[in-house]
This record gives C-alpha cells, sequence and structure tokens, in this order.
C-alpha cells in the first residue's frame, strides 16, 4: 500500500507520533488555577497517574489529582460509590475549597451520568465544598477542548447576574504561568481590577517553602469567579475559539465579549492593549487610565528596535510552526510580522478555525499550508517537503527537528526536555522580545555551526 | 529546620496516619503499614485495590504491559488501541534505551495509536485496528507487532486477538493481541502479568536455532533504564558469558524467540517477570535465580553465583578476575563517598523491585534506609516467596489469566536433574529463591506499601530523611520541602546505576544531591529568626 501524506491522525488508522494528547489532561491543568482546587479524575487509575507525570515534566511542580480508580465491577455497574468515596477521602485529607471533577474514556463509554451521581452527593452532604463537573472524553477532543470546555463549565455552574462592577473577565487560554502573570502585569497597568480565569501563574511555578503546603497558594478563587457575570467586560484570547468560553456571559448577563489573537508580535499586542484601553475607558473612573503607559510604550519601543537590527537575519527565512492552535497561529502571525516566512502552522488539534485566522491577521493566502488533526509523521513528511529554516514547537518535535537537521526553537506544551517551561514567555512586546531574540539567535547559531569559518563576530 | 522536635517513635507515627483518615480508610492503610522486625517480617497488605481519592503513585494495567515490559522490545511496532492520549503518555516516557546503528532496527522513538473517535467507540474498531497494522507494517516493516487493548476497548467488544490473528495472516509477520485493559487488576502488576503471558504465548520459542555457547543465559526483569542494561552486557561480556536476551532492555524480537534455548535464567525485577521465569522453567526445564545488579557488591555476587552454577573453572576465574578488575575502580570513589555519608538516612519509594534493590547502594556508602516500600508490588516482593502459598486470590487478580504450563513435548529439556538441584540446595545454593525487602531492612524501619501523598507528606515532614527515592510524580513535593529527591523510575536523566560503573556514578550521584547547599536559601535572611 501506498503511505499516506498528511491525512488527519483522526482520520488515520495508525496514528503515528501524536501531536495531541488527552481531554482530561486540558481539564486537570484548567482547574488547577482555581485556588484551593483539587481535581479529581472520574474512572481508570492510570489516567491520573498519566496525566500527573506529564503535567509535572513540563512545569516541574508539585500536581495532585485524585482518581475515582475504577474496579472490574465499577466498569460493568458505574461508578458511584467510587466517586463518593473519592469525594469524601479527598476532603478529608486535603480539604479543599473546591473539586473539578472531570472523567476519562472509560466513564464516557460506559455512559456515566457523572452529573447525576454528583447531584446525588452533594444532595445527601451539603457540607461539601462545591464540585465541578465537566465531561472530557478523549474520543471526542484532545487537551485543547478540555481545556476551554472545563474554563466554560466553570463560568456556567459559578457566574451570577448582579449589580455592575468595574472589574475585567481575562480568558487567556492554556498559556504559561510566565505569561499568566505578564497578563496580570498589563491589566492591572490599565488600572482595572482583573479576574483571570484560570490563573495557574503561582500553583503551577510557585517558591520553595520551608512549610510545604498540599494545595499550592494561588488561583482564582470561586468567590470572585461569580461575579464574572458583573464585568465591565470579558477579553478572551485565542483566535480559534468559536465562540468560546466567554459568550455565555455575554448571552446570560450581557457582559461585552472582546475575542482577540494571543499577543505575540507588535500588532497583536496592540490589538490586545487598544482592547484593554478601551475596557479602562467605558469604566467612568477609569477614563483617564486610558492611556497605554510609558513603560508599555518603552518596551514597545525597544521590541521595535531589535526588529530593526534583527531583521537581515530572519528575513526570508522559513518557518514551520507547531502547537495549540491559538498559539501556532499567533506565534505564525508574528513570524510574519518580522519578516519569516511562515510555511507550514500545524496543530493535533481540530478547529476548522486556524487557516481563516491566519488570513485575519494578515498572512496571504495560499502562501502557506496549515495542517489541523495531524501527527508528527505527517507533519514531518510536509517540513521535508517544505524544508523550513527552523521549528517553533514543543519538545515532541525535537525528532523531527534533529533527524531534519533543523533548529527548533521550544514554546507551548510539552517542554521536557528542558528546564523552565513554566517561565517561558510568550505574550506582550515583553514576550515577543524573548521570542524574537531566540528565534534569530537560533538561526544565527545554525549558521554559525554550520559554517567552515565559524566566525565568532557577526 | 535545625531544631528538631523529639522524633515520634515508627508505631506512632503509623498511629497518628491512620488516625487522619475516614474509620474504614484508616483500618485498611493500616494493613498497608508496618514496623518492620527482619527475624519474622509481618502480613503486609500488598496488590489491593487503591482506595479512591488517596492519591496513589500506581499506574494502569496498560502501563504495566505496553508502557514497561513490552514497549522496549525494539524492533517490533507496538500499536495502542484506543483514544490517542495512552499511546501518547507510554511514548518513551519510561526512558529505557536501545542500542540503535547500522543494520539495527529501532523503532522506539514511534508511538502509534487507533487515535479512537466516537464513531469508532459506537460502531467498533477493529477495521480501523487492521488497516493500522497494514499501514504500520508499510512504513517501518517490522519483525513483529504487538497490539495492546485500553480501556474503551474491552467495553465496546473489538476482539484484539481475531485483528491479530488476520494480520499475521496476512502481513505474514507475527502480529498479537494483549488484553491490557485500564481498569484490569489494582495497578501497572496486572499488565506485567499479562504480558508475560502475552510474550510466552506468542514469542518464547519461536525460533529453535540452537545457541551454541556453553554459558548463555536471559536477563528477565532488566529494562534498561539510563542504560543499566549497557552496563550488564559490558559486564557479562568481559566474563564471557553469553546474553541470549534481556526481558526487555535493548533487545530484539528474535533475541527473545530464542531465549528457551538458553542455559540459565536470572531474575531482576522479581515482581515484574517472575511468571516468565516459572513457565519457562516449566516448559522448557531452565532453572532460574534471582540476581541483583544494582550495587557494585550485589553485582559481585549475582555474578559469582552465575560462575557457580556453571561449575567451569576457567569461567570462575574469569568472573573473579573481572571483580577483582572492576571493584578495584569503584573502592576508591566509595570510600572517598562514604567518608561523608556514612550515617545518612535514605526513603525509597518505588517500583516492585527498586525500592528494595537500591537500598544495597546506599549501605555500600554506610546509609540506612528508614522507610521504604513498593507502588505495585505483592506479598512475596516483601515478605519473600515463601509466603506465596498463604496469598489471599481476590477478584483482582482472579481476572487476570493464569496459564497452566506443561513440559514441551520435544523441547523440554531440564538443564539440571531435580537431583542436581536438589544437592545444590543443600550445599546452600537457592534456586527461585527470593527473600523479600523485608528480612533485609532493620528492624522498627518503616515499611509503607502503596505510599499515598498524603502519607509521604507526613513521613518526610517527620523524618527529614537526607535524602527520598521516589519518581516524577513525587519528585517535586519532596523537593519543596527541603529534602534532595533522586528519581528511580527515570534516573533524571542520569545512569546507568547498575554494574560497576553504575555503582560509582551512583555514589557521585547521592554525594552530590546530599551535599548540595541551595536548600539553605530556601528561607530568605530577612526571613530567618535570630537566635
Amino acid at each position: 500500500m501506498s503511505l499516506p501524506i498528511a491525512v488527519p491522525s483522526s482520520k488515520r488508522p495508525a496514528a503515528t507520533n501524536s501531536c495531541r494528547v488527552c481531554a482530561p489532561l486540558g481539564s486537570v491543568l484548567a482547574f488547577r488555577g482555581l485556588r484551593g482546587c483539587m481535581p479529581l479524575i472520574h474512572g481508570s487509575q492510570g489516567c491520573a497517574t498519566y496525566i500527573r507525570r506529564y503535567l509535572i515534566s513540563h512545569f516541574r511542580e508539585p500536581m495532585d489529582v485524585g482518581s475515582t480508580s475504577f474496579d472490574e465491577s465499577a466498569t460493568i455497574f458505574g461508578g458511584q460509590s467510587n466517586l463518593a468515596a473519592a469525594i469524601k477521602n479527598m476532603v478529608r485529607q486535603y480539604a479543599p475549597e473546591v473539586i473539578g471533577v472531570c472523567t476519562t474514556c472509560l466513564a464516557e463509554t460506559i455512559g456515566e451520568d457523572t452529573e447525576g451521581i454528583l447531584r446525588e452527593i452533594t444532595t445527601e452532604d451539603p457540607s461539601l465544598p462545591p464540585i465541578i463537573h465537566v465531561s472530557t472524553p478523549s474520543f471526542k477532543g484532545c487537551q485543547y477542548r478540555g481545556f476551554h470546555d472545563t474554563v466554560a463549565a466553570i463560568l456556567k455552574v459559578t457566574a451570577k447576574a448582579g449589580t455592575p462592577m468595574s472589574h475585567l473577565n481575562l480568558l487567556p487560554g492554556p498559556v504559561s504561568p510566565a505569561d499568566l502573570r505578564h497578563l496580570r502585569e498589563l491589566v492591572e497597568a490599565f488600572g482595572l481590577p482583573l479576574l483571570m480565569l484560570p490563573d495557574y501563574s503561582e500553583t503551577l511555578d510557585g517558591p520553595s517553602l520551608a512549610s510545604y503546603a498540599p494545595i499550592p497558594e494561588g488561583g482564582t478563587a470561586l468567590a470572585d469567579v461569580a461575579d464574572a457575570g458583573r464585568a465591565i467586560g470579558t477579553l478572551q484570547l485565542g483566535a480559534t475559539l468559536e465562540p468560546g468560553p466567554g459568550a455565555s456571559l455575554q448571552r446570560d448577563f450581557g457582559v461585552p465579549l472582546v475575542r482577540a489573537s494571543l499577543p505575540i508580535g507588535v500588532r497583536a499586542t496592540d490589538a490586545v492593549l487598544a482592547s484593554l484601553a478601551a475596557f479602562a475607558a467605558t469604566d467612568a473612573a477609569g477614563a483617564a487610565a486610558a492611556a497605554i503607559p510609558a513603560w508599555l510604550s518603552a518596551e514597545r519601543g525597544r521590541l521595535v528596535d531589535a526588529y530593526v537590527d534583527g531583521h537581515k537575519y530572519v528575513s526570508g527565512r522559513r518557518v514551520a510552526v507547531v502547537g495549540d492552535p491559538d498559539l501556532a497561529v499567533a506565534v505564525a502571525g508574528f513570524c510574519a510580522e518580522i519578516g519569516l516566512i511562515p510555511v507550514l502552522v500545524a496543530s493535533g488539534a481540530l478547529t476548522h478555525r486556524m487557516a481563516p485566522a491566519l488570513e485575519a491577521l494578515g498572512l496571504a493566502p495560499g502562501a502557506f499550508e496549515v495542517m489541523e488533526d495531524a501527527d508528527y509523521d505527517s507533519i514531518q513528511r510536509r517540513v521535508i517537503e517544505l524544508k523550513p529554516d527552523l521549528v517553533l514547537g514543543p519538545s515532541k518535535a525535537y525528532p523531527m527537528a534533529r533527524a531534519l537537521g533543523i533548529p527548533l526553537v521550544r514554546i507551548g506544551f510539552p517542554v521536557h526536555d528542558r528546564i523552565g517551561a513554566g517561565r517561558i514567555l510568550h505574550l506582550g512586546y515583553r514576550g515577543t522580545q524573548r521570542l524574537f531574540d531566540e528565534v534569530a539567535n537560533a538561526l544565527l547559531a545554525n549558521q554559525q555551526d554550520s559554517s567552515e569559518m565559524g566566525y565568532a563576530y557577526q | 529546620m535545625s531544631e528538631r522536635e523529639p522524633i515520634p517513635s515508627p508505631e506512632a507515627f503509623r498511629d497518628e496516619v491512620v488516625k487522619s483518615y475516614p474509620g474504614k480508610v484508616g483500618k485498611k492503610r493500616a494493613k498497608h503499614i508496618l514496623v518492620n522486625d527482619p527475624e519474622v517480617p509481618a502480613e503486609i497488605e500488598a496488590n489491593v485495590r487503591t482506595i479512591p481519592g488517596i492519591i496513589s503513585q500506581r499506574g494502569c494495567c496498560y502501563a504495566g504491559c505496553k508502557g514497561v515490559v513490552m514497549g522496549p522490545i525494539k524492533d517490533m511496532v507496538h500499536i495502542v488501541h484506543g483514544p490517542i492520549g495512552c499511546s501518547y503518555y507510554a511514548w518513551l516516557s519510561r526512558r529505557n534505551q536501545a542500542a540503535t546503528g547500522d543494520g539495527i532496527a529501532n523503532f522506539i522513538h514511534y508511538a502509534f495509536s487507533t487515535d479512537m473517535q466516537e464513531e469508532d467507540i459506537v460502531f467498533g474498531g477493529e477495521k480501523k485496528l487492521a488497516q493500522a497494522c497494514r499501514e504500520a507494517y508499510a512504513l517501518l516493516k517490522p519483525t513483529a507487532i504487538g497490539l495492546y487493548s485500553t480501556c474503551p476497548v474491552g467495553l465496546i467488544g473489538d476482539d484484539v486477538h481475531a485483528v491479530a490473528r488476520q494480520m499475521k495472516e496476512e502481513l505474514g509477520i507475527n502480529v498479537f493481541g494483549f488484553s491490557c485493559e485500564g481498569y484490569k487488576g489494582v495497578s501497572q502488576s496486572a499488565g506485567h502479568h499479562i504480558a508475560n503471558n502475552g510474550l510466552f504465548k506468542n514469542v518464547v520459542g519461536e525460533n529453535d536455532t540452537p545457541v551454541d555457547h556453553p554459558f548463555s543465559i536471559n536477563l528477565l526483569g532488566e529494562y534498561n533504564i539510563g542504560g543499566d542494561a549497557f552496563e550488564i552486557e559490558r559486564i557479562l561480556e568481559l566474563c564471557g558469558i553469553h546474553l541470549v536476551a534481556t526481558f526487555s532492555g535493548n533487545v530484539k524480537y528474535d533475541d527473545i524467540a530464542q531465549s528457551h534455548n538458553a542455559k540459565l535464567n536470572v531474575v531482576m525485577c522479581h515482581r515484574s517477570i517472575n511468571y516468565m521465569a516459572e513457565m519457562m522453567e516449566s516448559k522448557f526445564g531452565i532453572p532460574w535465580f534471582k540476581v541483583n545488579f544494582i550495587g557494585a557488591d550485589s553485582t559481585a555476587k549475582s555474578l559469582r553465583k552465575i560462575a557457580e552454577y556453571f561449575g567451569n573453572e576457567d569461567l570462575t576465574a574469569r568472573v573473579e578476575a573481572v571483580i577483582a578488575d572492576e571493584l578495584a575502580k569503584v573502592v576508591s570513589v566509595r570510600a572517598d563517598v562514604a567518608s561523608r555519608l556514612a550515617g545518612k538516612t535514605a526513603m525509597l519509594f518505588v517500583g516492585g523491585s527498586r525500592a528494595h534493590h537500591y537500598q544495597d547502594l546506599f549501605s555500600e556508602v554506610g546509609m540506612t534506609s528508614v522507610a521504604a516500600g513498593y507502588e505495585f508490588a505483592h506479598r512475596d516482593d516483601y515478605e519473600g516467596r515463601r509466603v506465596l502459598p498463604t496469598i489471599k486470590v481476590d477478584a483482582d487478580t482472579r481476572n487476570i489469566e493464569e496459564l497452566h504450563i506443561t513440559a514441551d513435548d520435544t523441547r523440554y529439556s531440564p538443564r539440571r536433574t531435580p537431583e542436581e538441584l536438589a544437592a545444590a540446595e543443600k550445599k546452600g545454593f537457592n534456586w527461585r529463591d527470593y527473600d523479600g525487602m523485608m528480612s533485609q531492612m532493620k528492624k522498627g524501619t518503616l515499611v509503607i506499601d502503596d505510599i499515598s501523598h498524603f502519607e509521604m507528606e507526613k513521613l518526610i515532614a517527620t523524618y527529614k530523611p537526607d535524602i527520598f527515592c521516589s519518581g516524577v510524580k513525587d519528585k517535586y513535593v519532596v523537593e519543596k520541602m527541603g529534602v534532595p529527591c533522586k528519581q528511580l523510575h527515570s534516573y533524571d536523566y542520569g545512569g546507568p546505576y547498575a554494574g560497576f560503573i553504575g555503582a560509582t556514578n551512583f555514589y557521585q550521584e547521592i554525594d552530590r544531591m546530599i551535599g548540595k547547599r541551595i536548600s539553605k536559601l530556601i528561607s530568605p535572611p530577612w526571613k530567618q529568626q535570630s537566635a
């Protein structure tokens, strides 16, 4: 038989070297951004273990996640008693403020009515902490969907109507802890109170402590999420989200929704800052604060200066970008802005939205290839054809980059062959600056290393 | 940190942990936590289901089958039948290594999955699986293909074995399936057993080419994490001992297919592979005994036992020469490291053998293992094989197939007669031996089976060991508490730690970790109380 050229992973009989992972992983990540939250995975024990070990190898931080540890009888008769026991035991050991329940393929395949069971459990014992449930079958979606469905589920059961307040809702998507910290800084620079969901900037990049807290400090309090329905607006980051979790706040509570691509690059960051300035101006007291703060102008200035200085090293070079849809789109937009040619933008997830989102960022239709629902084997076939000079992607792109002798700049998730994944800053002028320097330097290093002369002076 | 409360007795620690659980849970956990007496190892509860909501280190049946035992076989293609996550998670995440080079097929960098979608769950995925075999075969031309079932497969009734038979016929290579759904058994241990059964039924004995070497052995239960098997291979070669197959680190399909022609089986990881040793003895007459290549002295002891088995003077002399030569390089490092580490304490909570094996390395530098336990072991790994007849078989264990093996009609050839086995035994040579972890640990140490995260945190806070050995899931909890944590699953990108070179590596690694001063920076000067 002939070998497939770029068949979608889900349609391909033998998906080879997957570019996506399962939905409950994304869900656990989102739950870790709620204050005092313990995630609980309903179904097979191994899923919790695998998800923990994978998230840990990226973040290098503790990641306690419970499991309802189905045995064969639970598999046949349902896991009601397992779920009840798990909740009771977790409450006793950890006293969580909230429990986030997501499901494995096992629970989903047997058609477990997790929602109904949880209703019974909480009716029976009203002293339990709030429990939020999200259905995460991995035969319907990957970590990207699990993450956003979880954010939507948290908002759905928590957000309430009420008198308007002055804060901004920010739905950042699955970005790094360093990104989350920087986003907070940006919003606060406009004098806007912030409700960010999720916020794992501290829970997944915390300090060393003399005394260990089993549930790390940080995260967004559920009580604050209740105010999401009273915000001046919602800023939802992610160019491929359609409509995304912020839509329910607009529909149910009339909270204006502004959707933007992740702020990577000068133009994309300008756009997000303009939105923040507009939100700040809608708040009567904040009208004066709507100007772009001086330090941000300075960061922008330095970034543009670096573009000017470094342009000659990047211009005309071809890149392939691999990652979660929104990150891949935003990074490709940045690449185009600095004169790199994004020849391939690939993701393991399926959104049908990447190509239009890239065109909306100004990439010429037909000038680039998009692969959604892709595996690395298919990506590699295209990379061999398209001959990029550089790959931007997670650690899983390394074997391909190595085999083809192409430098790799690590972004996104998972980055488990380098330290500091949680500290990779992708966003804002500052994140773009870091990314630009790294991209230019990777190209310079490759040129230098493969040169016979090996000049140390450029 | 410098002011220590009076250290509670292990009994008091145990009582306090048990009390902090809800009543029934406490009663259950109490049976997993023992204060050790090496003279009379008490009965420990092990290999029973983890209580829901108790955060465990344990994985699943699929992880034990595909991830641990089968995955390292390097020239096979392993196709995971299920939704995408399971394949992704077992994609070289165990850091088992395999030599590569011209003409050596090595596919361990590949992860194949049928990436089941909703329609496959509803209508069945057998056709997709068959097509996956064709596609993977066209891509890599592997020696054989293994098919691995994940949770949904058993539920929707896909028959991986039927697909395997059909594909074996069609592709003309060996294709075989494993019903290793994640919900089977109580941990990865069930998957080890299923993998052993599958390998035994489908691979061992498939290649009858004789092994032409007087001292041929198989090494069972060595998975080449961090290159351990490479070091053992080096040592065996120096000794003139021929390694037919390692189950399953750095191994080819054909090595295992031919392994029934070796003269001896030696077992490293008793937990994951003892089934294979037993079955090969019953069917082919190959005797087995336990070895341990973790620790320089343990390595020497194991080599001597192998030489004793063969009873050949030249071999014995050569083995002694190798030991003398290798130990000479080890002892100076060991003495230097021991001068700093003697008297320090270690805790080990990992695996089904490693928590025991690594105690040898610690004792070689004068350290004491004050608490240890396994993640997925059975009572015999704690108390020794003498308790095997008394182990209760519960429902979870009954669901794992037990093969009843009889002698092969034509190929059964006992390497030792019953009389010879008995005579050797009389002289103190133990066959099929494993005394377990508890008889080696000191009186009053803690033995905890399937330790929970909660218990681990209490244990560290209470006893502040100088080093804690575990896996990546615990590592950053332990390090947040200011205690160095050595990963004994993946070795933190380090290794090898087996054999002589490995022992030296390990001594130096532990010396570096315990000696590091970074933890002194945890509390900033402005928060430290003045004395």
